[in-house]
């Protein structure tokens, strides 16, 4: 097993690495392989012609360090495509709002795509205001372990089956593990900032995402009967051999479509937000940047929802439901990240039409009315994969 | 401890522990506004909440106090028409109407008939860009930005018409003691006949947008119950009165300079809930789109030389004068008492809101905090007026 990094990185070719977690082709790893060969490799030979036979530029081009250096250009990689990703959303959420509401949306550089990353710019250079009597610990910690888990989910959902971070069996049991992180940090995060609006907002989330969780659970777990897996490359590769589950599975799809809108906080179910009634619930003490990263992990939750949405209902990176490997392996990272916007268009839709539902018609939805639809669910697919329809 | 600090507990009598026999919570004072984003201005609503639930409720105004009655004292007559529309920007036409017919009947005289008609046309313009800001906030109370964007739009199109009439958008200095400013215009009556065509099926399309709602209706319908003896003892009037089942308004049972000459219908709906104040404010607006159509065609019909102000004396002679108007948001009226110079002794405002206010804690009790900014939307605040 790995012991350590250093064990973990002694291999020149990723694929003869014993540890490589990895069992298909990864081609962010590559690239930060291919890259950091390039560039390590150009720095040491200019080193080496300078002073010829020198140890600096063997240890460059050592195994260790392109694979230590690799990683480290991947994770760029990763955060940069992270990064965009929820940048690309927000713009999309601005214009579309804008459009559904009859006015413009940000237009300054590129169609207001700028406006987005100036934005970005001006809440960095915020000053970090802190309250006096909060308790700075908790306060601080908490704030980051909720961006934090946001982050990991993104990671751990991949983009085609050689676009990802981790690839791992039970990879859909860990995304609504992480996302089970969050309601606590929050809960406690509202409470250590000594706020009467920020401790009921903090309550408030806590209690509607933990309503909102089981039924997601119970959905992700008609799926994996379906396809007979956790693995999210399986599932994908489940639904190109016989057909989407949107179709089988249509009531899970609405139920977990309107759970994932309650679990990254979106209307109409920001209660935990809830600017009219609780000025802005839990996040009311964060200031400046804390704000922005809580802004960029909230987009960054609901990008990944609807990309769970895209990768366990609509074929992740299968073009159409009904065709040949040949068409369906075109361009899979854009077909997954178009279809995660897409479905992020249809929740900027139901943000537009509704107001913000009230704490008790959240908590009936969810355990009176999405508990036992995602439980017929279950059945449903459970009687499919008995009748061997899958 | 860092929150036992912020929480005050109450020996809260049996009656308030909300079906809670064995334990009780602790209850805190939660302060909605000065600058919370709920209040419509700089308007405070102290609840008291045992975990969700409001269980008491204190209105706390002030905050905007201006003086505005003691500065009427120091000017002249005509200097305290562009005072008057800073009582309530979304009502400034229906204040300065209202200034001017207090002191015209101080005076005694009695305005041409073309002045009285472009003053409806005036009064129900405004009434409808209110009603239509009124709209947009309840948008916003409730979590939605399209219903706010929307009302605003349409807002926008009988501002134009603010300006096309006398040049301001929204503080209009338009009417005078005697008459009105200045004439309307062919522009004008054409506009504003499209403007109230093109408004009501405008209209339709944000009614169908919030009613169609189930989660609007179901925040809405059966929250926040008033009697009509509720009404009566608290002084409500306006469409939170006619919510409640009290057929009332003044343009039809009291009426003022015309009114009684024009066919219209007043909406009553008996629920008494915020439904039913959201329901008598969407009729009012079409409603006033009759008004205004009607009122139109009387100014045609007098001709284009008909007079629309008199010449009127600086002194008024001294007296008390009592005025009452329908207003947007109820019933507003003026308390003139003159020493016989050419400034009031004592100017008095009864504003609608500053009574409508004192109806929050009744209607905001048992509710839930989330239900708090729609209850109160519907009383539609203006703190302009309250604390003039």
């Amino acid at each position: 097993m790995v012991s350590s990094m250093k064990d973990w990185i002694q291999y020149g070719d990723p694929m003869s690495n014993a540890y490589y977690p990895y069992d298909t082709y990864n081609v962010v790893y590559d690239i930060g392989f291919e890259v950091y060969q390039f560039l390590g490799g150009i720095v040491a030979w200019l080193i080496n012609l300078l002073i010829p036979g020198n140890w600096l530029s063997e240890w460059l081009v050592s195994d260790a360090v392109v694979n230590a250096f690799a990683i480290i250009i991947l994770a760029l990689l990763i955060f940069l495509v992270i990064f965009v990703g929820v940048l690309i959303s927000l713009w999309e959420e601005r214009k579309v709002l804008g459009r559904f509401m009859d006015r413009r949306g940000t237009m300054i550089g590129m169609k207001g795509f700028m406006q987005c990353v100036a934005d970005g710019l001006k809440t960095f250079m915020k000053e970090n205001t802190m309250p006096k009597k909060i308790d700075k610990m908790t306060y601080m910690w908490t704030v980051s372990l909720v961006i934090g888990t946001s982050v990991l989910v993104a990671c751990m959902l991949p983009l085609s089956d050689r676009f990802y971070i981790v690839n791992f069996d039970s990879g859909l049991l860990i995304v609504m593990a992480l996302y089970a992180l969050a309601p606590f940090f929050i809960l406690v995060s509202g409470w250590s900032q000594n706020n009467k609006y920020s401790l009921i907002g903090g309550m408030r989330a806590a209690e509607s995402m933990i309503s909102y969780e089981i039924p997601m659970l119970i959905i992700v777990c008609s799926v994996a009967v379906l396809s007979g897996t956790f693995n999210i490359g399986g599932i994908v590769a489940a639904q190109n051999e016989s057909m989407w589950y949107i179709i089988p599975l249509f009531i899970g799809f609405i139920v977990f479509f309107t759970c994932a809108c309650a679990e990254s906080e979106r209307s109409p179910f920001d209660l935990a937000e809830a600017e009219a009634e609780l000025v802005e619930g839990w996040q009311t003490e964060y200031a400046g940047m804390k704000w922005g990263l809580i802004m960029l992990g909230d987009y960054l939750r609901g990008f990944a929802s609807c990309a769970m949405i895209s990768i366990m209902f609509l074929g992740g990176w299968n073009i159409a439901p009904f065709a040949s490997d040949a068409v369906n392996g075109f361009l899979p990272e854009v077909v997954q990240l178009l279809k995660g916007w897409f479905i992020f268009f249809i929740m900027i839709w139901v943000r537009v039409a509704l107001p913000r539902v009230r704490i008790d018609q959240i908590l009936n939805l969810g355990w009176k009315v999405f508990m036992p639809l995602s439980v017929i669910n279950l059945v449903i697919a459970v009687l499919l994969k008995v009748g061997g329809v899958f | 401890m860092v929150v036992e600090n912020t929480i005050d507990t109450f020996d809260s009598p049996p009656e308030e522990r909300i079906g809670k026999e064995k334990y009780e919570t602790d209850q805190m004072w939660i302060y909605m506004g000065p600058q919370h984003p709920f209040s419509h201005g700089l308007w405070t609503l102290k609840v008291r909440v045992d975990g969700e639930i409001v269980t008491d409720a204190e209105p706390v105004i002030g905050y905007l106090h201006r003086g505005w009655e003691k500065e009427a004292e120091n000017r002249t007559y005509p200097k305290i028409i562009p005072m008057a529309d800073r009582l309530c920007y979304s009502a400034s036409m229906t204040y300065t109407h209202l200034y001017c017919m207090t002191v015209e009947k101080a005076l005694g005289i009695e305005v041409p008939e073309k002045a009285k008609y472009i003053r409806i046309v005036a009064d129900e313009i405004c009434r409808i860009q209110s009603h239509l800001m009124w709209l947009a906030a309840v948008g916003t109370d409730l979590g939605n930005l399209t219903i706010f964007l929307w009302g605003m739009r349409e807002r926008e199109y009988w501002l134009d018409l603010n300006v096309r009439l006398c040049g301001q958008r929204m503080t209009t200095n338009y009417p005078r003691i005697g008459g009105v400013r200045n004439d309307t215009t062919d522009i004008f009556d054409r506009d504003v006949m499209r403007c109230t065509e093109r408004f009501e099926k405008a209209l339709w399309d944000i009614i169908n947008m919030i009613d169609t709602n189930s989660i609007y209706v179901s925040r809405m319908k059966g929250i926040s119950y008033l009697t009509r003896e509720q009404c009566a003892n608290l002084g409500i009037t306006g469409p939170a009165m006619r919510g409640c089942g009290v057929d009332f308004d003044l343009r039809r049972d009291d009426p003022y300079d015309n009114y009684e000459h024009i066919d219209f219908e007043v909406p009553v709906l008996k629920e008494g809930d915020t439904y039913a104040r959201y329901m008598v404010r969407i009729e009012e607006m079409f409603q006033s789109c009759e008004i205004i159509r009607q009122a139109v065609r009387k100014i045609n019909a007098l001709g284009k030389n008909a007079p629309y102000r008199l010449k009127v004396p600086s002194k008024v002679p001294a007296g008390k004068t009592f005025c009452k108007l329908e207003d947007p948001r109820g019933e507003s009226l003026m308390y003139l008492i003159s020493d016989g110079t050419d400034k009031p002794f004592r100017l008095k405002v009864r504003a609608p809101l500053f009574t409508n206010i004192s109806a929050s804690r009744p209607m905001v009790k048992g509710v839930r905090v989330a239900d708090v900014p729609a209850v109160m939307a519907m009383i539609d605040v203006c703190m302009g007026e309250t604390d003039r």
